[in-house]
C-alpha cells in the first residue's frame, strides 16, 4: 500500500496545482492554434535559468525561474520578429529558436557543472527531464500562486479572452486591446511553463499545456466547461502521475504524468459522446443507413408510378437490382425499413416480397416530393447549389420560401410528377418527424 | 578539460570529434533542407524525440552493433510518428500542431520510462541520449581493417551515405514535391510517399546521430543549417551545399570551443549553428536585414531625388517673369522632409549636374535634369489622366496615387497609358503633359 508521507503530499499538491494551472492556460494556447509555443518557451527557458544561477552563484529557485521567464519571453519576442522580418517560415523559425536556445542551455549547464563542486551539485540537469521528488513546500506555494494568478486573470477577463480566442479579428475591430490580451495569455503560459520546469522538465512541460485542453475539447463546445474540465484533467493527471511514479520508484514523474495524460486523451478521443471517433463513426453509419432507406422508399414509389405500378411488390433481388446495390447491402436496407415500419413482407410464388406500408407510403411521398422539388430548384438556380449545404430531402419547406415552393409544385403538377398527399396535417407531421432520423 | 590540442599527441581525439560531428551534422543538414522547404521542421523535431523508445528497444533486443535492426526500427518509428500525427488530425479532429505536441512528448516519455527501467541492460542513459557523448564516441574505437577508428563511425558513414543516395536518386521528386506539391501529384509523383520516405530517413539520421550529438541537439542540425542556407540562396542545390557547409563549420566550432571552455560539445555545435543563422539574418546578400534596409534606403533616396527634380520642374512651370527662377535649398529640403536621405539625394543631384545653382542662392534644373523631370512629370500626369478617364475619380483624389506611382512608371507603361487616353497632352488639372522623349 502507498504511504502518504508529508513529502508525498507536498509533491502531490504541487503537481496537481501545476496540472490545473497548465490546463487553464493551455486551453487558450490550444484554441489559438499555438500549441507548440509552450514547447518553445520551455526549451528557451534553460539558458536564463543557468545564467541566473551563474550570476547569483547559488541555487535560488525564485530568481532562477525569473531568469527562465526572461529568456523564454526573449525567445518568443525573437520568434515574432524573425517571423515577420525574414523569409524563413514559421516552423523553421520555431525550430531554430528552440534548438539554439536549448543548445545554449546545455552549454551553460555543462559549464556550471565542470566549473565547481557546487555547480555539479546544483542539479541543473533535473530541469531537462524534471524531478518532482525534490519539491518542497515553497515550490508548491509558487506553483499555487501562479495557478491562482492564472485563475484570477481568466475569471476577471473571461468575456474578453473568450472573444479574443474565437474571433481575434472581431475583437480588434471592436476596439478591444487584442494585442494586450494576447500578450497576457502568452505571459500566463510562460509563467506556468517556467514553474512547471522543475517538476516535469523542459522537454515535456509543453505536453502539460496541450493535453488537458485538447482532451477536454472532445467533451464540450463551451469555453467555461472546457476551462473547468481542463483544470480538473490537468490536476488529475498531475496527481495520478505522481502517485504512479511514487509507487514504482524507478519511474521519473514527468514522463509518467505525460503518459497518464496521453492515456486519458486517447480514451477521450475514442469514446467522447459527440466528437469522439466512435461516436462520429456511429453517426456516419446512421446517416448512411438513413440515406439508403430513403433511397429504397423513393425507388419503390417511383416503381409504383411506372407501367407495372399496380403490382408494387418486389423481392430482395429485384430491390438490389433497382437500387444498384449488392444483395447483401440491399438485404440490410430492407431489414432496416422493415424495422422502421415503412415496409411489409408478403409471401408469394417468387418468395418473400416487400411492399410499402401506409406509413411507408406517406414517408416515400415526402421523400420523392422533396427530391423532385430540390432537383427542379437547382435546375433553375444552379448558382445557389453551393450555398445549400443541408440538402435533406424532407426539409424543402424549411429551406425555401413558401411562394417558391408553391411555384415549383405548380410546375411539377403540370407535368403530373408531384406526389400528392391527402393525409391530414397530423399524419403529415408524424411522417415528417420520422423522416428526419428514422423512427 | 585542459587536454585540448589540435596538433601533437592527443590531437586525434579532437580530429575524430570534428570528423564525427561533421558527418552526422551534414547528414542532418541535407535532409533538413527538404524539411524546411516543405515546412515540416517541427515534424522532424518531433521524430528526433520520438525515436527514443525505438532506440531503447533496438538496444535491448538486438544489441549495440545491430546497425541494420537499429535503422529499420528507426524508419518504422519515424513513419509511425508521422502516421500518428496524421491519424490524430484526420480521424480525431485534433489540430496538427497540438497532435504533434502530444505524439512526440508521449513517445519520448515512453522512451524515458524504458531507459529508466532497463538502463543497465541497454547500456545507455538518458543524458547520453539527449546530449550525446562526443568524447566517448572518439575514445571507443576498433580496427576497421587496418584503420583505428571510432566504433560508431561505420554506422554514421552508412547513415550519411544513405542520405546522399536517397537525395540523389529522388532529387527531382523531392524538389518538385517540396516546391509544388500539386504539380508533383499531377506528374504522378506521390507526395505521400515522398513525405513518409523523408520522415523515415529523418529517423535513420537521428538514431545515427544520437550517440554523438544526442537526439535533442540533432534537431538543431536538422533545422538551423537549412534555415541559414535558405536565407542565402534561391537554388536548391546551392542551398543543400551551403547547409552542409554550415553544418561542418558548426562541428569545427563546437569541437574547438567546447573543450577550451569546458562545455558540452553538442550544445556548442547548436550554438555555433545559431550564430551562423544570426549572421545570415543580418548580412545575407538578398534576404538579410541589412541588405533589405540598404535596398529600402536606396529606393527612398531615389524617390527623394526624383521628387526634388519634379519640384523644380513645377516651380519653373508656375514662375512669373519678374520672380527669379528656381528654389532655395532650404525650401527644397523642407519638401523632402529635411532628413539625411533628402540631403544626400540633393547633393548627388548637384554632383551629377542634374541640378545647378542659378545665383541668388537658388537651384534650377540643368538641361539634362529637365529631361529627367519631364519624364517623371509625364508619368505623373498620364496616370492622373488615366484615373479620370477609366475610373472617374474626382480631381482631388488624383494627386496622391500619382505621387506614389510616378516613380515606378517606365517608358513602356507611359506608352500604354498614352495610348489608352483620347488626348495625351493635358492632364485633368489642365496642365500640359510633357511630350514623349526620344
Amino acid at each position: 500500500m502507498l504511504d502518504l508521507s508529508y513529502n508525498t503530499i507536498v509533491v502531490l499538491l504541487g503537481t496537481s496545482l501545476l496540472g490545473a494551472g497548465a490546463g487553464l492556460v493551455g486551453s487558450f494556447t490550444v484554441l489559438r492554434g499555438r500549441a507548440l509555443i509552450g514547447d518553445v518557451l520551455a526549451h528557451a527557458a534553460l539558458p536564463g535559468l543557468c545564467l541566473a544561477f551563474l550570476i547569483l552563484g547559488r541555487r535560488n529557485l525564485t530568481s532562477m525561474l525569473a531568469g527562465a521567464l526572461v529568456s523564454g519571453l526573449i525567445a518568443v519576442l525573437l520568434l515574432t520578429l524573425l517571423r515577420s522580418a525574414t523569409r524563413v517560415k514559421d516552423d523553421a523559425v520555431m525550430g531554430t529558436i528552440r534548438s539554439v536556445f536549448f543548445g545554449g542551455g546545455v552549454v551553460l549547464i555543462s559549464y556550471i557543472q565542470n566549473r565547481s563542486v557546487e555547480g555539479s551539485k546544483a542539479g541543473l540537469d533535473s530541469y531537462i527531464l524534471g524531478k518532482t521528488a525534490g519539491m518542497i513546500a515553497a515550490d508548491v506555494q509558487l506553483i499555487g500562486g501562479v495557478a491562482l494568478a492564472a485563475l484570477v486573470c481568466i475569471v476577471l477577463l473571461y468575456k474578453e479572452m473568450q472573444l479574443a480566442s474565437f474571433d481575434p479579428g472581431f475583437a480588434r475591430v471592436q476596439g478591444w486591446p487584442a494585442l494586450a490580451l494576447d500578450n497576457l495569455q502568452m505571459a500566463l503560459a510562460a509563467l506556468v511553463t517556467v514553474v512547471g520546469l522543475p517538476a516535469v522538465g523542459a522537454v515535456l512541460v509543453a505536453a502539460m499545456l496541450i493535453l488537458p485542453g485538447v482532451t477536454m475539447r472532445f467533451w464540450t463546445d463551451r469555453l467555461g466547461k472546457l476551462l473547468l474540465g481542463a483544470a480538473l484533467i490537468g490536476a488529475t493527471i498531475g496527481g495520478a502521475g505522481t502517485l504512479a511514479s511514487a509507487k514504482f520508484s524507478l519511474l521519473p514523474a514527468g514522463p509518467v504524468i505525460i503518459l497518464v495524460g496521453t492515456f486519458i486523451f486517447v480514451l477521450s478521443m475514442l469514446f467522447a459522446p459527440r466528437r469522439g471517433v466512435l461516436a462520429r463513426a456511429a453517426a456516419l453509419r446512421d446517416f448512411r443507413r438513413m440515406l439508403a432507406r430513403q433511397k429504397l422508399l423513393a425507388a419503390l414509389y417511383t416503381f409504383c408510378e411506372g407501367p407495372e405500378g399496380d403490382d408494387a411488390w418486389l423481392t430482395d433481388e429485384e430491390i438490389a437490382a433497382t437500387l444498384e446495390m449488392s444483395p447483401r447491402a440491399a438485404r440490410r436496407v430492407v431489414y432496416d425499413a422493415l424495422l422502421s415500419g415503412a415496409l411489409q413482407p408478403r409471401e408469394s410464388a417468387k418468395g418473400t416480397e416487400y411492399g410499402l406500408t401506409e406509413f411507408g407510403w406517406e414517408h416515400a411521398i415526402l421523400i420523392v416530393r422533396g427530391e423532385r422539388l430540390w432537383r427542379l430548384y437547382l435546375l433553375e438556380h444552379p448558382d445557389l447549389a453551393g450555398q445549400l449545404v443541408d440538402l435533406d430531402l424532407t426539409k424543402v419547406d424549411e429551406h425555401l420560401p413558401a411562394d417558391v415552393v408553391q411555384d415549383l409544385e405548380a410546375k411539377l403538377r403540370a407535368e403530373n410528377r408531384l406526389p400528392e398527399t391527402d393525409a391530414s396535417a397530423d399524419a403529415y407531421a408524424a411522417a415528417h418527424r420520422a423522416a428526419g432520423g428514422g423512427p | 578539460m585542459s587536454d585540448f590540442v589540435l596538433w601533437g599527441p592527443g590531437a586525434e581525439y579532437t580530429w575524430w570529434n570534428i570528423a564525427v560531428g561533421a558527418i552526422v551534422n551534414s547528414a542532418c543538414a541535407i535532409l533538413g533542407c527538404f524539411l524546411v522547404l516543405r515546412r515540416m521542421s517541427m515534424l522532424g523535431d518531433a521524430i528526433s524525440h520520438a525515436v527514443l523508445p525505438g532506440i531503447v528497444l533496438a538496444y535491448l533486443f538486438a544489441g549495440r552493433d545491430a546497425v541494420f535492426m537499429l535503422f529499420l526500427g528507426a524508419m518504422l518509428v519515424g513513419v509511425l510518428t508521422a502516421l500518428l500525427v496524421q491519424t490524430l488530425h484526420r480521424f480525431g479532429g485534433v489540430a496538427e500542431d497540438a497532435g504533434l505536441g502530444i505524439v512526440f512528448t508521449s513517445l519520448f516519455s515512453i522512451g524515458v520510462v524504458l531507459v529508466s527501467n532497463y538502463a543497465s541492460r541497454a547500456h545507455i542513459d538518458v543524458n547520453c541520449v539527449l546530449f550525446g557523448d562526443m568524447d566517448f564516441v572518439s575514445l571507443d574505437r576498433f580496427y576497421w581493417g587496418p584503420f583505428d577508428v571510432p566504433r560508431s563511425l561505420p554506422k554514421m558513414l552508412l547513415a550519411l551515405g544513405a542520405v546522399i543516395v536517397f537525395v540523389t536518386v529522388f532529387w527531382k521528386e523531392l524538389k518538385i514535391a517540396s516546391f509544388d506539391p500539386a504539380l508533383a501529384t499531377a506528374m504522378g509523383i506521390s507526395a505521400v510517399a515522398v513525405h513518409y520516405l523523408l520522415m523515415g530517413m529523418t529517423a535513420v539520421v537521428t538514431v545515427a546521430a544520437f550517440e554523438a550529438v544526442g537526439a535533442v541537439i540533432c534537431v538543431a542540425m536538422l533545422i538551423v543549417p537549412a534555415a541559414t542556407a535558405y536565407l542565402l540562396t534561391d537554388r536548391l542545390s546551392t542551398m543543400t551545399l551551403l547547409a552542409v557547409g554550415v553544418a561542418v563549420l558548426s562541428s569545427f566550432a563546437g569541437c574547438i570551443i567546447a573543450p577550451i571552455t569546458g562545455t558540452n560539445i553538442a550544445g556548442m555545435m547548436a550554438v555555433a549553428a545559431g550564430g551562423q543563422f544570426a549572421l545570415a539574418v543580418a548580412f545575407a546578400p538578398r534576404y538579410g536585414l541589412l541588405s533589405k534596409a540598404w535596398q529600402a534606403w536606396r529606393l527612398s533616396a531615389r524617390i527623394a531625388a526624383e521628387d526634388l527634380t519634379a519640384l523644380l520642374y513645377r516651380a519653373d512651370e508656375t514662375t512669373k517673369p519678374d520672380v527669379p527662377r528656381g528654389l532655395r535649398i532650404v525650401d527644397l529640403l523642407a519638401a523632402v522632409g529635411r532628413g539625411l536621405t533628402g540631403r544626400l539625394a540633393l547633393r548627388k543631384l548637384i554632383h551629377s549636374g542634374t541640378v545647378e545653382p542659378s545665383g541668388a542662392g537658388r537651384l534650377v534644373l540643368s538641361v539634362a535634369g529637365r529631361r529627367d523631370a519631364e519624364s517623371l512629370i509625364r508619368s505623373h500626369r498620364l496616370w492622373e489622366a488615366y484615373l479620370v478617364e477609366h475610373f472617374q475619380l474626382p480631381l482631388d483624389h488624383l494627386h496622391e496615387p500619382a505621387e506614389h506611382l510616378e516613380h515606378f512608371i517606365g517608358p513602356e507603361l507611359q506608352q500604354q497609358l498614352a495610348a489608352s487616353l483620347p488626348k495625351a497632352d493635358t492632364d485633368p488639372h489642365g496642365r500640359e503633359i510633357p511630350p514623349k522623349q526620344n
